[in-house]
């Protein structure tokens, strides 16, 4: 276990260092100095270069790369240019937002399609097997955020039950948080567990397939009891990875669904930050949800080993 | 990795079961009908969509207008019909670089399977799928501004990794297959070997695959499109008629519901002419399912 974590975790490193060096290109050919669009077009080239002085944006590439680093270490992300408050500051406010909304997203997603799968591979073929996978079928092809308008128009236009947005904010008391958050949880998460229980149905499926199935029932187990002792857990696999691949996914739609109920999360920083020319702020924040991403898939990996011992040795 | 190749079929028997696979017809049938649209738009519209009539605006569905009208007064059935073109563009296209990307890397991988260059290649994969698709395009429009252009390379991007690493996967099975050890004994390079007998063998899991990154490449277009990063005005696209009538939705709910209901279809009609196409190549999946 030990030589697997330790190349898991050096793995894990390359991808951050990678990624960063991705982040920090990509923004540093961005047009526009943010110091001139800070100053506005009348600005006077000695104050623009005296801006630049001070934002510490006259020094060679590398070494404004590794400031930047070593200040994430450090909890330091820098100064916003715009609203000249801490980045670590601005985000965390944020990350508040996001983060609870794809966790609550991706728990729906699960619990949604836990049960829907295991239903459809125990009834294999049967009409309600045939009206789940249509009903996924359709699910997968549904835009989230065209959902969450018709979710709105529902819910909130016609029936009145939740607030078409905003977000109260977590002051406002958990619950006032969570009732804000269920429609766009919702949004987020039906889309996806449409995927989830199609992969727990042929997961399942492939398991109860096994040989170690049929000696289950050989020796006197019942089909549910065979289903639920060993057909499941070893179906699981699978399902974890898609579970771990959602993740990115929800988090990348959050930003679109934090649009459409006016929620101050993430995604409404990055956007603002980069019509303002904010770069220290896109910088960081697009480093943090790559940085949960790749984390993410880490904890996947590992969960993996500890299940399953015979991937330990790496993967084909 | 599954080895369609064993299962390759005549082509007459090919077509015999695809009439026969009834989610492959409903999915070829949806996938013609918007590609229908998207060419006959380039001909004939009911209505030029680059005209406004403020005073004509919101218009429920009627025999003059079958889906109503916008808030501008534009008819939202020929919009969607113009909108197809891009969606399909965009998508289309986006497939291709990854196609013609991610494939070739994949077989380099292969056929390399083991060295330096397989694990940078496959590395370099992981990094891009750390990416998720709207990051990157966010980031993309951060550098070069908003457009169709920037939301395909965007897609494209995205797509890279996903062929790349099913061309792996499924040329290193075929590695260790006898005809190939012939073509090396016969002294071909791994170059025209990947190119004379892998490639062809992983055409089936190719269009398969392409068929389902076409349909995520279409939701991909309408989301970055309705956050404004994608096509820009005057031209139509299903995200942004959804983005433009966010507020509407209460008082025109045609604006969007039918926007909506052409990305569903479109991205369903791909979806079961995918699996439709897998279950065609390899029947084998079909009784094991």
């Amino acid at each position: 276990m030990l030589p697997f974590l330790a190349r898991r975790i050096g793995s894990l490193a390359a991808s951050l260092i990678a990624a960063s060096i991705v982040i920090f290109l990509v923004i540093e050919v961005v047009p526009g100095d943010p110091a001139s669009f800070m100053l506005g077009l009348n600005a006077a080239p000695d104050t623009v270069a005296a801006l630049r002085e001070s934002l510490g944006l006259d020094a060679p590439a590398f070494i404004r790369y590794w400031e930047w680093v070593t200040g994430m270490f450090r909890g330091e992300f820098g100064v916003s240019y715009t609203y000249k408050v801490p980045v670590g500051n601005l985000i965390a406010d944020r990350v508040w937002v996001s983060l609870p909304l794809t966790i609550y997203a991706l728990t729906l997603s699960t619990l949604i399609a836990f049960p829907v799968g295991v239903l459809a591979a125990a009834r294999r073929n049967s009409p309600t097997d045939v009206s789940i996978m249509g009903v996924t079928q359709l699910g997968i092809a549904v835009p989230n955020f065209w959902f969450a308008m018709l979710l709105q128009l529902v819910f909130a236009g016609i029936l009145r039950w939740f607030s078409a947005g905003g977000f109260p904010g977590w002051d406002a008391g958990f619950w006032a948080g969570m009732k804000a958050m269920t429609l766009p949880a919702v949004a987020l998460a039906l889309p996806q567990a449409s995927i989830l229980a199609r992969v727990m149905r042929s997961s399942l499926l492939d398991t109860l397939g096994e040989d170690f199935i049929r000696t289950a029932r050989a020796k006197g187990l019942s089909r549910r009891q065979a289903l639920w002792r060993h057909a499941i857990r070893n179906a699981l696999i699978p399902v974890l990875t898609i579970i771990g691949l959602q993740f990115s996914f929800l988090l990348a739609g959050a930003i679109i669904i934090e649009r459409i109920f006016y929620f101050p999360g993430m995604g409404s920083l990055i956007f603002q930050a980069i019509t303002q020319r904010d770069l220290i702020v896109v910088k960081s924040a697009v480093m943090l949800l790559v940085f949960a991403v790749i984390l993410v898939t880490f904890l996947v990996d590992v969960t993996y080993a500890v299940a399953d011992p015979r991937l330990r040795r790496g993967r084909s | 990795m599954s080895d369609m190749s064993l299962n390759s079929r005549p082509v007459s028997g090919v077509i015999g079961s695809a009439l026969r696979s009834p989610s492959f017809m409903i999915g070829f049938l949806l996938t013609v009908l918007f590609v229908l649209a998207a060419v006959i738009s380039f001909v004939w519209v009911p209505y030029d969509v680059t005209v406004l009539n403020i005073p004509n605006k919101l218009k429920a569905p009627s025999l003059e207008h079958w889906f109503g009208t916008d808030i501008f007064g534009r008819d939202i059935f020929s919009m969607i019909m113009v909108g197809a073109r891009v969606s399909i563009a965009v998508a289309l296209v986006a497939v291709g670089i990854g196609i013609v990307a991610g494939v070739p890397l994949g077989l380099l991988a292969a056929a390399r399977h083991g060295s330096l260059l397989d694990e940078v290649i496959m590395r370099g994969n992981d990094l891009v799928f750390a990416f998720p698709a709207l990051l990157i395009a966010i980031m993309i429009t951060a550098v070069f501004g908003p457009g169709a252009i920037n939301a395909i390379i965007a897609i494209g991007i995205f797509n890279i990794p996903v062929f790349a690493r099913l061309a792996r996967g499924a040329a290193l099975s075929l590695w260790t297959r006898d005809y190939v050890l012939a073509a090396r004994v016969a002294g071909k390079g791994q170059a025209r070997i990947s190119a004379e007998h892998i490639l062809p063998n992983i055409l089936n899991l190719l269009i398969v695959q392409g068929t389902i990154q076409f349909s995520l490449g279409i939701l991909a277009e309408a989301g970055l499109a309705f956050v404004g990063l994608g096509t820009q005005p005057p031209l139509p696209s299903w995200g942004r008629m959804l983005a433009e009538h966010q507020t509407l939705y209460a008082l025109a709910p045609q604006t969007v519901i039918f926007p909506g209901l052409a990305i569903v279809l479109t991205v369903l009609g791909l979806n079961l002419m995918g699996d439709g196409l897998r279950d065609i190549f390899d029947p084998r999946l079909r009784r094991a399912r």
